[in-house]
């Protein structure tokens, strides 16, 4: 058996563990609490909640066209809002060796490559598999890199490809999706829908409605706030390793960090609109485009802290130089 | 890579596959026979080098082996613009297993230093009558050869190219998959 310097971070493997197992663990207990809300209603006014269980059902449905529709289309989507164009190897040979490379030295298909016009220095990876992924990087990110910060980024891009973290981040977000929309339509229903049908079934039926609109609503809440955390730090934790594949793979993590230290340095001074523009892309961007200081905002991004991601590669580095392997 | 690998976002680096090279001899009398393409007893390592001191060191004693070794190959190193390092070695035209014992003995330096995963391809080159080029790709981390003419202003041959690898066919592993092979543009030693 050949010699390796790979090591694996088994304490970033178990915290991404413990994240996911948690995210179903909530599943669970949402499905759980759903199940009692609305059958215990149902037993004791013998079937009917008020039609709670349709709304929890057309929920699940719109949630799972959602999901289903985002990871299908991911693709499509990021590179509409990003208004990138796939391009051949002769429009953008240098960019594609570069890529010819780094998917040689993976062992891994080459997926397609696009680049957008936005001046926002930034790269994502997108695309339900391996077949069908893009990759796509700014014109702001040609301009600003060399060669071998570009290649760190593209291996950050590719390791996300890799790790299928389109479908990991799809089926990781499926819980939020279904508890937000659970909320919403159970405030619609309560605006608009449900003060119409409440007096048909029974007298008392009006109060218990409500009150299980009501709790349904509350499950979906705190669900949501839970699942939110939850997914916000699987995705911090999936950009980790992402950053250390990239830089395993090319054996240059101070390259990775210097485009990093660029990139994020750049950010501060973007003008607004493009920043807004920017926006709604950002779980698949290689460092997000608005940043705030403090520790509220690192439980909320989806980014780790440009001090986290250094530091890593900067272990990296020393691994990778010392003598002993 | 596994499922749990995914799930978990780990991905090992691939170590490379060394043994399919010393296919290369039969392949270059094959080429001879059948085609107008001789070797023209000049190989090159591709790797990417990584940082730090470790595998300085490891490319100076890979240098230092092939100038030493006692037919003193003459080994050119240099840097593409991507960053990637080239070891060329130059060898007799005719004699092909010398030139992949030496391309070899790089091959296991850098892995025996726990670089396998760095290597990215050998190229051997050939040429014709007519002075049309030939590379033949190896590529490490698949353990196959593509053929790869290229032509003035970065066109590649594909008819060329289409035709070897129906040549080669049986002396070689051929990459099956038309989209693993990547141009090399400006290969040192092609």
């Amino acid at each position: 058996m050949a010699r390796t310097r790979y090591a694996s971070d088994p304490g970033l493997t178990a915290r991404m563990g413990v994240t996911m197992f948690l995210l179903g663990a909530v599943l669970t207990g949402f499905v759980i609490a759903l199940y009692f809300v609305l059958f215990a209603y149902a037993d004791r006014h013998g079937g009917g909640s008020g039609g709670s269980d349709g709304l929890v059902i057309i929920s699940v449905l719109i949630g799972l066209a959602i999901a289903v529709g985002g990871y299908w289309f991911s693709d499509k989507i990021a590179l509409s809002t990003a208004r990138a164009q796939v391009v051949t190897p002769q429009q953008a040979p240098q960019l594609h060796q570069i890529i010819d490379r780094i998917c040689a030295l993976a062992d891994m298909p080459k997926p397609r490559v696009a680049i957008s016009p936005m001046g926002v220095p930034n790269a994502f990876a997108t695309g339900r598999s391996s077949k069908v992924a893009v990759v796509c990087v700014t014109q702001g990110l040609l301009q600003r890199l060399d060669a071998k910060e570009l290649e760190g980024v593209l291996a950050h891009e590719l390791s996300h490809v890799a790790h299928k973290d389109v479908a990991v981040m799809t089926i990781a977000s499926f819980l939020g999706i279904i508890a937000a929309l659970l909320v919403r339509m159970g405030f619609y229903h309560d605006l608009f829908g449900g003060g119409g049908r409440r007096g048909g079934h029974n007298n008392n039926g009006g109060g218990y409605t409500a009150l299980i609109m009501l709790a349904v609503m509350a499950v979906g809440i705190v669900t949501y706030a839970i699942s939110f955390l939850l997914i916000r730090a699987l995705s911090r934790y999936r950009e980790l390793s992402a950053d250390r594949s990239g830089a395993l793979l090319t054996g240059q993590p101070s390259a990775l960090a210097s485009a990093l230290v660029k990139v994020t340095g750049d950010m501060a001074r973007i003008p607004t609109r493009d920043l807004r523009q920017a926006e709604p892309l950002n779980a698949f961007y290689f460092t997000p485009a608005l940043s705030t200081k403090g520790s509220v905002h690192n439980l909320f991004s989806t980014h780790p802290s440009l001090d986290k991601r250094l530091a890593q590669l900067e272990k990296i580095s020393r691994q990778l130089g010392s003598s002993a392997g | 890579m596994g499922f749990l690998d995914a799930l978990l976002g780990r991905t090992k680096p691939v170590q490379p596959k060394l043994d399919n090279l010393f296919g290369l001899p039969s392949a270059a009398v094959t080429l001879q026979v059948a085609t107008d393409f001789r070797a023209t007893g000049t190989g090159s390592v591709c790797f990417r080098a990584a940082e730090g001191k470790a595998f300085s060191d490891i490319e100076h004693d890979v240098r230092d082996l092939l100038n030493m070794g006692q037919n003193k190959t003459p080994v050119d190193v240099s840097e593409d613009s991507y960053g990637f390092t080239w070891l060329v070695c130059h060898h007799s035209p005719d004699d092909v297993e010398g030139l992949v014992t030496d391309l070899h003995a790089v091959n296991s330096s850098l892995q025996d230093g726990g670089f396998g995963p760095q290597l990215l391809c050998t190229i051997v080159s050939f040429r014709d009558g007519g002075g049309r080029r030939l590379g033949l790709v190896y590529l490490y981390k698949r353990g196959t050869f593509y053929p790869f003419a290229p032509q003035q202003g970065e066109r590649r041959d594909n008819a060329t190219e289409l035709q070897i690898r129906g040549t080669l066919g049986e002396d070689l592993k051929i990459e099956p998959d038309l989209s693993r092979w990547f141009p090399v543009w400006g290969a040192p030693g092609l």
